[in-house]
Formats: C-alpha cells, sequence, structure tokens
C-alpha cells in the first residue's frame, strides 16, 4: 500500500541527448541542481503549499470530486468500525450471553458490514481516479507550456542552456511539480476521517477520546518530523542518481575515444567514486527508513494496548461497553495505515517547489523575438545587407565586429575564414535565428527584426553544418513547416538537385520511409543531401549553405554546385566553404578573420591581394609545391 | 539488431546468478532473516491481545484488571523488541543489497568498456545507460522493499492462518474460502496493470523524444519556420502519454480495492458463521472478535501481493539485462598480466593475409599483407566502402582480424597489453568526441598527468595558439556537454591536441581535420606526423594534399590493397589511385 499511489516512475531523465544542430555557443549557465538547504525549508515547504494552491485553482472541478470521493473514503473507515462495533454489541455478544441467535440482527450486521466496505471501495476508486486525472492534466499542460516556450524562445536562450537540462525541465521536474497531487486527496480524506473518528471515539467515552488525542497527534508528528528527516536526503539520493547516469551517458557516448586513449581504468573509477557515493545516500535513507517505519507501525499498536487497558477500566465502572471498547481499537488499527499519507504529500513539496520553479523558470524566460509586421514579399532572388553587424557569445569577446557587405540579386557569395572566425554565427545571423549586438541584416532593404513572422523563413533557407533530420518521413523531413502541401514532383525535383534522388529512391518505402534516429540508417553524406533538398524544395530567395557539402565526396558535391549554377537563378546564394572549387563558383568572396571582414572582392582579386586569404585556399597547393621542390632539391643533392 | 547475450534463464537462474555476482546481498543474511522473522511476529500481537482481554479479561462480571496490566504489558514489551528488530533488520537490509547494488554498476560499467566497438555499436547508448542505472535500481526496489515483503507477507499470512486454524477451524475455512479466489484473480490484475505501464513507458519514451525534437532541433526549426508542426507533434506525443497514464491509474483504482472487498465479506461471513458456533459453544467470543482482526493481517498482504509481484518481475528482467551485458564476452579482450608489454620507440607495423567479415556479413577485408616501417606517413585512399575504415580499427585493435594477424613490433596484437598498446597507438576519429569539462580537461585526457605548460606547449608546436587567444578563457573555456560549445573543426582540434599530448609512436588519423581550415590543417599535418620524433603516422585520407605528402600511399577498394607506392609512382600509371586523383583535381581545381 505504502507505494501503490506513488505508481511506477516511467520517466527516468534523459540525460546527454545528441544535439547535433548545435552550433558555436558560449559559456553553458549551470543551474544548481541541490536546490534547498535545511534552513530554507519552511519557505519550500510554503513554496509547495503554493503549487498545489495553483493545481486546485487549474482543476477545481476535478480537484472538488476527488476531495469528496476521498472523504466517503474517509467516513466509510470510521463507519466499518463502528459497523463492527454495532455488529459486536448488538449480534455477536447477545448471541453469546444468551446462546441464542437473532437471525434478523445478524443479517443486518453482515449487510452493514459488506454495504459500508462497497461505498469505501467507491470512494477510493473515485478518489484515485480522480487524483490521477488531475495529476496527469497538470503534468501535460506543463510539458505543454514548456515545450511551447522552447519554440517560442530564441536560438540565443537555446544556446546558453544545456540539453539535458531544458529535457529534464520537461520531463522530470514537470513529474516532480506535479506528484504531491496523487496522495493530496487522499491526505484531506484522512483529515475527515480523523475528525469523524474524534467524533466517534467522543461519544463512545471522553476518557478512551484522550487515548486517541495521545496517540494520533503523536503518529502526525512523528511523521512530520520522518518526512522532513528524509526528504533532503531523497533528494540527495535522486542527485546521485541522475550524476550516476550522466557519467554513463557521457562515458559510452565517448567509448570510442576512452578505448583509443586506453581509459578504461580511470572512466571505471570515475563512474564507481559517483556509484559508491549513491550507495552511501541510499544507505542514509534507509537508516532513516529503518528506523522510522518500525515506529510508525508501532505507535498504533501501543495505542490499541492503551485502549484495552484503559478501556477495561473504564467497563469496570460501567461507562463503556464491551462492543464500544472492540470498536475503539478496530478503529485505532485501521487509521494507523492512512494518517501516513500526510506525510507523503509533506515529503512530496519540497521535490515539487522545486521541480516547479525549474518549470517557472523556462515558462517566464523573457527575450521572446519581437517580429514587425513587414511582408517581404518580392520574387526571384533577394538581394542581402548586412551593415555593421556586431554580436558576442560573452561579452567583451565579440565574435563578429562590424562586418559589412551586400550581395546582389541571384549573386553567389562565398564566405571564407579560419576555423573560429565567425562564420557559422553570420550565417545564424543572416537567418535572424540570432539578433546582432549591433548593426543589421536587410533582405530587399527590409530589416529581418521588422518582418512578420514567419516571412524570414519563407524567403530564406539556412543549411546548417551539422545536419539535422526529425524522426519523421523523407517527405515529412522535406516539407516541414511549408505553408502549402508540396507536390511529390518539387520534392523528387529537390532531391534531384541535392544528387539525393538515387539513393531515396533505393530506400524500402521511397519518401515514405522514416528516417531519423529510429529509422532507416543513412550515412553522414546522405543526410546532408537530404538537408540540402529541404532547402531546396522551398526554392528560397536566399540560400546559405554552411559548410553544408563537407561529408559530400568531392565528385558529388561539383555536381550539387553546378547543378545550382544552371539555368536561371532562383536564388541569390551565400557559401561557408573551404574548397578550391565551390569558392571558384562564387561571384565575389568575403574573407573573415577574427570575426572582422579582411578583405572581399573576386576570388582572383583575393588571391593576390590578401595574405590570409592566399594562405588559407592555396595552403594544399602550397604544401605540394614545396615539397616539390624540396624533392627537387634531393634529387640534385643526391 | 542487439549483440548482446540474451540468455534464456529461468526466473530462480536469474536470481541466483545475480545474487552471486554480489557477494554483499548475502553478507549476514541469515541474521537479518531472522530479525525480519522476529519483527513480523510482532505483527499478531493485536488480535492476541484482544482476544486475551475480551476471553480472560472479560470473563467474569468485573474486569480482571490485574491479568489485562499483566497482559498489556507482555504485549508491549512484545511490540517494542517488534519494533527494534525491525529496525536493526532494515540497516542490515539497506548496506548489503546498496553494497551489492553499487558492485554491480561498476562491474556492469567496467564491461560495457570492454565490449568491442562492434557489440557497443550494436546497442543504442540510451540502452545501455539503464543497464547500470535504471535496470539496477529495479533491482534495488525489489530487495530493499518487494523481497523483503514477501517475506514478511507470507509469514504474517502463516502466522496469522495458523492462529485462525488454532482459534477454530471452520471459522478458518470461511476466511481461506473467501481469499482463495484472489490468489487467481490478483496475478491476472498484476498482468493488467504491468501492461499497462509498459504502455506508459514507451508512451513516454515518444513523449520525450518528441519534445527533444524542439530543443535539440531548435535551429532547423526555426530555419524552416516549422514551429507550428512541432508543437502539434508534442501535443499528440503529450496526449497519447496522459491518455496511457490515465488508462493504467483506472486500472489500479478498480482492481485495488478488490482485497478490501473481500475481506469485509469474509468478516461479515465469520459474524454469521461465528455467533452460530458460539451459540453452540465451539467458540468463545474473545477468540471470535479476535478472528475479526487476524482478517485485516489477511488484506495487507494481498494488496500489497500485487505490487510485489511486479516488482519481482522487474527485478528479474533487471537482472537479466545486466547480465545480459555482462555475459557478453569481451570479444576484444585485455590480454591482461599475461600480456606482453612493448617497449617506446620507432614502431613497425605489419598485416599478414588480414581478413575481416562483421558478424553475419560477408568479409569486407580481404588478404591485407602490408609492413608499414618506423617513422614513414601512410596514406590510406579508397572510396566509402572499400576497407580503410577498417583497416584503421584493426590496426589500433578496435576489432580482430577473422583471419591473419596484425602485428606491431613483431608481435601479434592479441597478445599485447592494452595498456601498452594504447600508449604506443592512437587512433584520432573523425568525430570528436568531447567530454563535458573545459578545454584543458579534455586535452589532459590522454595524459593526465600533462601540467598546464605542457598543454600549452603541445598547442604552440600545432599552431593552434592563435585559435586559443581568440576564446573567452582560453584552455579554461567550458566544451559543454559532448563539446557542444565549440565549434565541429573547433572540437576536432582539440581532439587533435588530446591525440598529440598523448605522445604515440604511431598515430592514426581518421579524417580526423575534415572540417578544419586548410591552413590550420595543413600546419597540423605537419606537426602530427612528427617525423622526427621517430613517430610513424597513419592517415585515412580525403583530401589529395595529404596522400601527396605521404611517403607511401595505400590504395584500397572492394576490401583489398590494389595499389601502394608514392603518390609520383602511382599517379603516373593507370589505375584505381590516376582515376581518383583525376576526380580530385578537377573537384579541387576546375571553376
Amino acid at each position: 500500500m505504502t507505494r501503490a499511489w506513488a505508481g511506477i516512475n516511467p520517466l527516468r531523465p534523459m540525460i546527454g541527448m545528441k544535439a547535433e544542430s548545435r552550433v558555436p555557443r558560449p559559456l553553458p549557465e549551470r543551474i544548481p541542481r541541490v536546490p534547498s538547504e535545511p534552513d530554507q525549508r519552511p519557505s519550500v515547504m510554503r513554496q509547495g503549499l503554493g503549487v498545489l494552491a495553483y493545481a486546485i485553482r487549474t482543476e477545481p472541478g476535478v480537484f472538488t470530486g476527488a476531495v469528496l470521493a476521498s472523504a466517503v473514503y474517509g467516513v466509510m473507515t470510521v463507519g466499518s468500525s463502528w459497523a463492527l462495533g454495532w455488529a459486536t454489541e448488538h449480534a455477536v455478544l447477545p448471541a453469546f450471553r444468551t446462546g441464542r441467535a437473532t437471525q434478523g440482527t445478524l443479517a443486518v450486521a453482515a449487510l452493514l458490514i459488506v454495504g459500508v466496505a462497497l461505498v469505501k471501495a467507491l470512494g477510493v476508486i473515485g478518489r484515485r481516479v480522480l487524483a490521477g486525472i488531475m495529476q496527469y492534466r497538470m503534468q501535460a499542460r506543463s510539458r505543454r507550456e514548456v515545450s511551447r516556450q522552447y519554440l517560442r524562445l530564441p536560438l540565443a536562450w537555446h544556446h546558453r542552456h544545456p540539453t539535458g537540462q531544458l529535457l529534464s525541465n520537461a520531463s522530470s521536474d514537470a513529474e516532480a511539480a506535479w506528484a504531491p497531487l496523487a496522495p493530496l486527496p487522499m491526505a484531506i480524506g484522512v483529515v475527515v476521517m480523523l475528525v469523524v473518528a474524534a467524533g466517534a471515539i467522543l461519544l463512545v467515552d471522553p476518557v478512551l477520546a484522550l487515548v486517541g488525542f495521545l496517540v494520533f497527534p503523536a503518529i502526525a508528528a512523528l511523521n512530520f518530523v520522518y518526512q522532513r528527516r528524509l526528504s533532503p536526503r531523497m533528494m540527495r539520493a535522486q542527485q546521485l542518481r541522475a550524476e550516476v547516469s550522466e557519467i554513463a551517458h557521457e562515458s559510452f557516448d565517448g567509448a570510442l575515444v576512452v578505448k583509443t586513449l586506453g581509459r578504461e581504468d580511470a572512466e571505471a573509477a570515475r563512474f564507481q567514486t559517483r556509484a559508491d557515493a549513491l550507495r552511501d545516500a541510499n544507505i542514509t535513507v534507509g537508516r532513516i527508513r529503518g528506523l522510522f517505519d518500525p515506529l510508525l507501525e508501532a505507535l498504533p499498536t501501543l495505542g490499541v494496548l492503551a485502549v484495552l487497558l484503559v478501556g477495561s477500566l473504564r467497563l469496570a465502572g460501567g461507562d463503556v461497553t464491551p462492543g464500544e471498547l472492540i470498536q475503539v481499537a478496530y478503529l485505532f488499527t485501521l487509521l494507523a495505515w492512512p494518517i501516513r499519507a500526510l506525510g507523503w504529500v509533506l515529503a512530496e513539496l519540497p521535490r515539487s517547489a522545486a521541480g516547479w520553479s525549474r518549470v517557472r523558470a523556462v515558462l517566464t524566460a523573457s527575450g521572446s523575438m519581437e517580429y514587425g509586421t513587414a511582408r517581404l514579399a518580392g520574387t526571384g532572388p533577394a538581394t542581402l545587407e548586412v551593415r555593421d553587424l556586431t554580436y558576442a557569445h560573452v561579452p567583451d569577446t565579440p565574435v563578429l565586429a562590424g562586418v559589412t557587405f551586400t550581395v546582389r540579386p541571384g549573386r553567389t557569395l562565398a564566405l571564407v575564414g579560419p576555423t573560429g572566425a565567425g562564420k557559422s554565427t553570420l550565417t545564424q545571423l543572416m537567418v535572424r535565428l540570432i539578433d546582432p549586438d549591433r548593426g543589421q541584416v536587410l533582405l530587399d532593404g527590409t530589416d529581418l527584426r521588422e518582418a512578420a513572422q514567419g516571412e524570414v523563413s519563407a524567403a530564406a533557407s539556412l543549411v546548417p553544418q551539422q545536419t539535422f533530420l526529425f524522426d519523421d518521413t523523407v517527405r515529412g523531413n522535406l516539407a516541414l513547416g511549408t505553408r502549402d502541401p508540396v507536390p511529390d514532383e518539387r520534392i523528387w525535383a529537390a532531391l534531384r538537385l541535392a544528387q539525393a534522388e538515387g539513393f531515396v529512391s533505393a530506400l524500402p518505402r521511397g519518401l515514405d520511409t522514416r528516417i531519423g534516429e529510429r529509422g532507416a540508417t543513412l550515412s553522414g553524406g546522405q543526410r546532408q543531401r537530404l538537408a540540402l533538398a529541404r532547402a531546396l524544395v522551398r526554392t528560397p530567395r536566399m540560400l546559405i549553405l554552411d559548410d553544408a557539402t563537407s561529408s559530400v565526396d568531392a565528385q558529388v558535391e561539383s555536381r550539387i554546385l553546378r547543378g545550382l549554377r544552371e539555368g536561371s537563378p532562383e536564388s541569390t546564394v551565400v557559401v561557408v566553404a573551404y574548397r578550391m572549387a565551390t569558392i571558384a563558383l562564387a561571384d565575389e568572396v568575403v574573407y573573415l578573420e577574427h570575426g572582422r571582414v579582411v578583405d572581399r572582392g573576386t576570388h582572383d582579386e583575393l588571391l593576390t591581394r590578401c595574405r590570409g586569404y592566399r594562405d588559407l585556399v592555396t595552403a594544399y597547393e602550397r604544401e605540394e609545391a614545396e615539397r616539390a621542390s624540396l624533392d627537387a632539391g634531393e634529387e640534385v643533392v643526391a | 539488431m542487439t549483440s548482446l547475450r540474451v540468455e534464456e534463464r529461468s526466473a530462480i537462474a536469474t536470481l541466483r546468478t545475480g545474487l552471486a555476482l554480489s557477494p554483499e546481498f548475502r553478507a549476514g543474511l541469515p541474521v537479518t532473516l531472522l530479525l525480519a522473522a522476529l519483527a513480523t511476529v510482532g505483527k499478531v500481537i493485536v488480535p492476541i491481545a484482544v482476544q486475551q482481554v475480551v476471553d480472560r479479561g472479560l470473563k467474569g462480571s468485573a474486569p480482571d484488571l490485574p491479568f489485562i496490566r499483566t497482559a498489556v504489558l507482555w504485549c508491549a514489551a512484545a511490540v517494542v523488541l517488534t519494533a527494534v528488530c525491525g529496525y536493526l533488520m532494515n540497516v542490515r537490509l539497506y548496506r548489503s543489497t546498496e553494497s551489492g547494488l553499487a558492485t554491480l554498476r561498476g562491474k556492469g560499467f567496467r564491461h560495457v568498456h570492454d565490449l568491442s566497438v562492434l557489440t557497443q555499436n550494436t546497442e543504442r547508448r540510451g540502452a545501455l545507460v539503464s543497464r547500470v542505472t535504471g535496470d539496477v535500481d529495479q533491482i534495488s526496489t525489489f530487495m530493499q522493499w518487494g523481497g523483503l515483503m514477501v517475506i514478511v507477507s507470507v509469514g504474517q499470512l502463516l502466522i496469522a492462518g495458523v492462529l485462525m486454524a488454532v482459534y477454530s477451524w471452520q471459522l478458518a475455512l470461511v476466511v481461506w474460502g473467501c481469499f482463495l479466489p484472489l490468489v487467481i484473480v490478483l496475478p491476472r490484475f498484476q498482468r493488467w496493470v504491468a501492461r499497462a505501464y509498459t504502455d506508459v513507458r514507451e508512451r513516454a519514451g515518444d513523449m520525450l523524444a518528441a519534445i527533444s525534437e524542439s530543443v535539440v532541433g531548435s535551429a532547423v526549426i526555426r530555419a524552416y519556420g516549422s514551429e507550428e508542426r512541432t508543437a502539434r507533434r508534442i501535443d499528440a506525443a503529450v496526449h497519447a502519454h496522459q491518455r496511457s497514464q490515465t488508462r493504467a491509474q483506472k486500472i489500479i483504482a478498480f482492481t485495488f480495492p478488490t482485497t478490501e472487498l473481500v475481506g469485509a465479506v469474509a468478516i461479515a461471513g465469520v459474524v454469521l458463521l461465528g455467533v452460530r458456533l458460539g451459540v453452540a459453544g465451539e467458540i468463545s467470543a474473545g477468540r471470535l472478535i479476535a478472528f475479526l482482526f487476524l482478517i485485516t493481517l489477511f488484506i495487507s498482504p494481498l494488496q500489497t501481493a500485487t505490487e510485489v509481484l511486479n516488482d519481482a518481475q522487474n527485478a528479474v528482467a533487471g537482472w537479466r539485462r545486466v547480465l545480459g551485458v555482462l555475459d557478453t564476452p569481451a570479444d576484444v579482450a585485455d590480454p591482461g598480466p599475461a600480456g606482453q608489454v612493448l617497449p617506446r620507440g620507432p614502431i613497425t607495423v605489419s598485416f599478414r593475409d588480414v581478413g575481416f567479415a562483421y558478424p553475419g556479413g560477408p568479409p569486407v577485408l580481404h588478404g591485407v599483407s602490408v609492413d608499414i616501417a618506423p617513422r614513414t606517413r601512410i596514406a590510406v585512399v579508397g572510396e566509402t566502402g572499400s576497407g580503410k575504415t577498417t583497416f584503421a580499427k584493426l590496426l589500433t585493435r578496435l576489432m580482430d582480424p577473422t583471419a591473419g594477424q596484425v602485428l606491431i613490433d613483431g608481435v601479434d596484437l592479441r597478445q599485447v597489453r592494452f595498456s601498452s598498446l594504447r600508449e604506443r597507438v592512437v587512433m584520432v576519429p573523425q568525430d570528436g568526441f568531447l567530454f563535458d569539462g573545459s578545454l584543458a580537461d579534455n586535452i589532459r585526457y590522454g595524459r593526465p598527468a600533462a601540467s598546464d605548460e605542457d598543454i600549452a606547449l603541445a598547442m604552440t608546436e600545432l599552431g593552434l595558439t592563435d585559435w586559443l587567444d581568440g576564446l573567452p578563457a582560453g584552455l579554461n573555456t567550458p566544451v559543454g556537454q559532448r563539446g557542444e560549445s565549440l565549434s565541429a573543426g573547433e572540437r576536432q582540434l582539440v581532439a587533435l591536441a588530446r591525440a598529440y599530448l598523448a605522445d604515440p609512436d604511431l598515430l592514426l588519423l581518421d579524417e580526423a581535420t575534415s572540417a578544419v581550415d586548410p591552413a590550420t590543417e595543413v600546419r597540423l599535418a605537419r606537426a602530427l606526423d612528427g617525423v622526427t620524433r621517430g613517430r610513424t603516422a597513419v592517415s585515412i585520407a580525403h583530401r589529395l594534399s595529404t596522400a601527396e605528402a605521404a611517403d607511401e600511399v595505400l590504395v584500397f577498394e572492394h576490401g583489398r590493397i590494389v595499389q601502394r607506392g608514392p603518390h609520383a609512382e602511382l599517379v603516373a600509371r593507370d589505375g584505381v589511385y590516376a582515376d581518383l586523383y583525376a576526380s580530385w583535381t578537377s573537384a579541387a581545381r576546375t571553376s
């Protein structure tokens, strides 16, 4: 019975999920994960009650129903002892005294006992079903709200929060926040039960009632102390459990690195340290449970013995009947368990408060992207203008500083620069995934920040460096969020242009084949080509490729790029690239170093006048040349 | 899919093997069980006390107060003793089970790392993690609560049953008759509940997957304006989960009160028959009333039985999964102390007629024989699927060949201790996986004793100081989970620095600089060759320059080395390499 209401927890915090689409991001914020110290506990309790009050305000109907059902259960629990006492007094003892059984009274007694049990069972069913409905509704509501918020908040906010944390906000935190709702109606029913029981005992005998008034508050107080001592230690154990799982996740994810550097023993030691800490924390929890559980069981038993002792004194004085004595003793055994529900609610409150505060932090996070009202209504290739763009992930270390350039409609611009120069950040600014600290990005003369919601993504498509495919069909992945249904011919045309037609038509169910984590396995190059087709299918007026063909082999890549340039250009193209073939296709090159534009011009112009650019793009040839001259030198020497 | 061993073991055999794995479980078990038995006895004190008081204390016209006082005192003493036994038992149980489980976790974790990459890759990461976390937790729930409940409940049922038979066999038959149908019904209920919860867990998995897309795919969702579509998918998954939870709750709500209802029927039956027996003088009033209390002792064990059965099944399933890991042989095993430790220095590698086939698959490498001399730069080229990566994995002993031998310094790799092998041969994979921590932590990973100065020196030698200076906190920059805070190219830089600092005699690069800019790549390649240090470098090449710079090129096609020799020589000949070269140059230089 102890854990019946808690059920089985199907959600384990999911940590370290694969994050493929992450681009450079700044120092992640670490939220301290042990939320409450003992000295803050009263306020945590108050917060927990506040969370409950919010749930009651949100679902008043279901809550009232659950409480009423629980009250029925409470009253009937006392009622069952009364029925037994009545049966003893009116049916059992008279029969033993007189040696004659009265069938009528006996039948009434039996019906009474079964009838009370039936009503009590209905109360239990109603309470459990309604409490469940309420708890799961609140959980689902929080999850919907949190994930809506994830979709609403700007990418910069996502970059500040680790994936694992965001996932546990939506899963385990949303669960913890509403966990006390399961035992809450029961606890309220228990209060009703206690009041009725107190009344019932008082009616029997004030002296016996005194025993009850000593024993039950003692049980409640013991419970209170129990839960207050237990819950911080439970939270610590929970925390360690998450850490153990985090280490396992990371370590198994990096298994190849662990192996190739021969670090298995060190990893095992790292894991064992946390596993041992978890063991110690669990033993501490166990010690407290081990102490309080037997005490909580002994107390009502001692109460019954006290009732027998005091009761027989009262019996001698003629103040109570034997039947009444039995009724009170039975009541004590009945109340012993339910009274613990008060402790269960108490136990969940701190966890609930902590979970809710983390959910709230997401829900109240500000910085949603503001949208304007302008439409990007033109057709055909767009003009892109970047003006004095400055952006810093971390204050005072700008990734981009004063970047300015223009791309005329239908032209292709190559962004070139060393690793870490800020190219990917620039591509994100160009489709307004993030907003600049200073400066502007203009599409056909309209600042992206003034465009209405959905306008930028309809006009401009970015293919990021790292491919992210949804757990969906090929068609679903390509059509993704387009305003109108896309005809198959257009999908196939895009696949053809992305050099993906061949392998997609070879998939078992063609466009309807499921891909993504649980779908068909695709190579890195194939995934990249699908991501490219996803952009091409919407014939964007501006296409931005962030090193989007790095896993595609050279011949296929050149076919893709030639395809893009054939016919009349439908898009203005910005491409981040290292390969000379890609760069050479561009009408113009912007060369970046440390977030600044060092030079811009045609490939040939930059080759002749920009040293950094020359060093970068001709690195392979120079190496080759050096080696050739070295070999020649050696030959001369030989 | 999975290649982890799934032994078809019976539940009992699983329990026995599981217990044998963690000797801590059995430490002091007899005493713990004795304490549990004593703690159970305490449960029947109330019915006995009631019976004694009613039958003997209240027998006459006036209560026998001295007798009642003595009886109550004895009973109180028994209650206190029970509580003490309960406490001691709990503490012992928690200590032994938690210690056993911590050992089990550690063993499981270590064994996962001992499995070959082949075996590891057949499992989803999350599934492997749960074998050392969630699966072990399921065992602990049973060991600390369910298993004990079985003992206590069975004890309680036995004692209450025996006591009933002693008081009145006729009434005992009534009670047993009422509860017997539950023995058949409860397991069925339990199956319903278990099935409902399996469904809840599956729906929860779907829901998390849907929500995780909104986090992991945040950039793509925004770039393609697909917020609405994603929100709809999440709503559907959240709703399906909620519905499944509610369904499970309803099943529990309707099945749970059954036992108590049966209890009430039993009580009514006992009252009806008991009074008749009493009138016939076959039972005393006290005994009859004690019976009513004894019935309550029947209810709680049966109510928990459903859950305990569920726990027991979960524990056995959990144990099976953990044992599944441990039973799977470490197919690429460390020879341990029996293995050879090779001295450091210039390294010779020989492949002798090496073949390889993935389990159940066709051979992907056939009769590969090649000698790699010390201090050489080798480039491995070939189309996707030609066997390059397999060659690399065999060379670093991530897998063992299915035919032939791989030798370093004339010793079969299978005879070399891992500690010695990993010190001499290091591979840098394409995906530069980083651990959550600072840049310095990651670079130091292969050589934990390295100082900050060593790291700074290494970064200078690799020509990466410029890049490092541009980072907000230099070497102390946190890289984020899996290195997410860095770009793909930057992660590769760190992974290379990590291997460089480990300073192996042979460095194998598997397209390790594919996302790095050309100038940096050339600089890195020079530093990493380190031929002056006597190091051998093997590169799986994706760019022409790497092949050109190599002393020797190995050309793979269809799992065979079809050509080998220096670039200049190969390019002059007709063949696979010349074709490859032609396509490379056209891609790199045409416009």
